[in-house]
């Protein structure tokens, strides 16, 4: 498993999840779990990837993911999932 | 499983408060490049870094992307050079050459800073240690971003005051040379107590001689992640204000214990240390001096500063020894003036003095950084005060340092400008009494004695 966290964040708007999903489906990144919330009116959302079959690396779907977020006007991210526990996990 | 508000504080972190990783820094052994021939010395120095740190930009680039946290610097360290050069150096332009082909080196693989043009003097000086001393305003004049430093002093062997005496000289003649550009030379020079051999941030990297041949030594920062999160519990008490550093400090520092094993696995060179430290920048929001005031000060000067620094350092440095398997370099809080827009308010205000910076060294690391004097300072005054800072590392069995700017052609009430990282500094006044006596006689301090302890 090559777990990675890709989180949203911006202004809700319609097909959001859809256009992420889609381009995750299309490099074969498989998600096994999907959050969201809104802090400050702003629309929040957090999913868990595997990678490990991916197409693409990790950088590069990072690389993607920004490009992607320019169009619908919101912030992607995509960060391996390793910082978030070495951070809040002991 | 990781939950969304763990993520959120993360990148909150990260995108609002300034975490990044301050430097990754590998630490290169030049010893096995010793020659007698300078040609051929400086052949074996320019190979020996480009091909061990080749790949080191290009990994850092790497792990910033996929862990989307920025590592600000990646950098090198070699080993003293009065001890590699030694052989073949016969004056001290013949050390010049070695600060440019290490510029050189650095340029090619990309570096932005390389730590190590450096002298081990803290008992006396061999003839190497004095040329390449004396070779440093020119080496620094001559170089874009190699860095210099000198140990002029230890615990264990008290002070070396010819060494401090010429440091005076040295800083003076380095400031002339860079006069057109606010003396900037200068800021690319420190001198120490207690060098640590492990040390990843510049201008002080060196690697020193007891370490392995390669080894990675990553510096953290985040003071604005610690200023923000004391905002959550003003008005608490000491114990509530001490254990949110604590738990701050530990988050920061795991992530650059990831970074360094994540870098040395990649590059296939061993882990050295994490260096705990809170560096600020010129950035509003990464002052060390806000976490000062966020303590309770109106400024960082007030009376106070020196207890809520000692309690900052300290905190630091218990939430991160846990956070890391090797600890390490100078680990504390960084209280640089021109790099901390905090400071820099400060001394503008008139809150904060020489002296008292020198009382707050007694508490944190490091010690007088980049404080901007007036440019007619007397070289027997700038080694009296680079005495004076050593003389509290050598008692307290602690590293101090001075990076100090004589800013020709400028007195207090000017600015002097450095840009980028190294920011800019108001000239701030120094003591107008001499102490040309005391630092004239030459000679040795000798160390302290470790009993009757008071």
């Amino acid at each position: 498993m090559k777990k990675t966290i890709i989180t949203v964040v911006g202004k809700d708007t319609v097909g959001i999840i859809a256009k992420v999903c889609t381009y995750l489906a299309e490099n074969k990144v498989n998600i096994l779990d999907i959050s969201q919330t809104i802090v400050d009116d702003y629309f929040n959302m957090m999913m868990i990837a595997d990678m490990s079959k991916a197409v693409k690396s990790v950088s590069e779907v990072s690389d993607d993911l920004d490009k992607l977020g320019e169009e619908i006007g919101v912030i992607i991210k995509c960060q391996r999932e390793e910082i978030f526990n070495s951070m809040h996990r002991l | 499983m990781i939950n969304i508000n763990e993520v959120l504080e993360t990148n909150k972190m990260i995108e609002k408060e300034n975490l990044d990783v301050r430097t990754i820094t590998l630490g290169i052994s030049l010893l096995d490049c010793i020659d007698s021939d300078l040609d051929r010395l400086n052949e074996k120095i320019y190979n020996k870094i480009t091909t061990v740190a080749k790949d080191l930009v290009a990994t850092g680039e790497a792990i910033e992307k996929e862990f989307g946290i920025p590592i600000v610097n990646k950098r090198i360290s070699v080993t003293p050079i009065a001890l590699i050069g030694g052989s073949a150096c016969k004056t001290s332009k013949d050390f010049v050459t070695i600060a440019k082909t290490l510029d050189r080196a650095r340029k090619d693989v990309g570096v932005n800073f390389l730590g190590g043009y450096s002298a081990l003097v803290s008992k006396g000086m061999t003839e190497a240690d004095e040329l390449l001393l004396r070779s440093i305003p020119q080496a620094l004049a001559q170089t874009e971003l190699v860095c210099s430093s000198a140990n002029l002093g230890s615990t264990k062997t008290g002070i070396d005051m010819d060494a401090v005496r010429l440091m005076g000289d040295i800083i003076k003649e380095t400031a002339e040379l860079t006069k057109d550009n606010d003396s900037i030379g200068c800021s690319k020079l420190v001198v120490f107590c207690n060098a640590p051999d492990d040390n990843p941030f510049m201008a002080g990297a060196f690697h020193g001689i007891t370490e392995a041949d390669a080894i990675i030594n990553v510096g953290v920062s985040g003071p604005g992640v610690v200023k923000n999160a004391l905002e959550r519990v003003r008005g608490e008490n000491f114990e509530v204000l001490c254990e949110t550093i604590k738990k701050t400090a530990f988050k920061v520092t795991r992530v650059g214990q990831l970074v360094a094993q994540e870098a040395s696995k990649r590059l296939g060179i061993p882990f050295g240390i994490v260096d705990l430290s809170l560096a600020p920048t010129p950035a509003i929001g990464d002052s060390v001096a806000d976490i000062l005031c966020e303590i309770g000060l109106e400024y960082a000067g007030a009376p106070g500063t020196t207890a809520a620094l000692a309690l900052l350092n300290d905190q630091v440095k218990k939430g991160g020894v846990m956070a890391s398997s090797y600890v390490g370099g100078l680990s504390g809080a960084f209280i640089p003036v021109s790099e901390d827009q905090g400071m820099i308010d400060a001394v503008n205000a008139g809150a904060l003095t020489l002296e008292k910076l020198e009382a707050m060294t007694c508490v944190c690391s490091v010690g007088l950084d980049m404080i901007a004097i007036p440019g007619d300072t007397k070289p027997t005054t700038i080694a009296g005060i680079i005495a004076d800072e050593l003389a509290i590392g050598m008692v307290n069995q602690k590293t101090t340092a001075v990076r100090i700017i004589p800013v020709i052609g400028k007195t207090v009430g000017d600015s002097a400008e450095f840009g980028g990282l190294l920011g800019y500094a108001p000239i701030m006044p120094v003591n107008k009494y001499s102490c040309d006596a005391f630092v004239n006689r030459g000679g040795r301090i000798p160390a302290p004695i470790h009993s009757f302890k008071n």
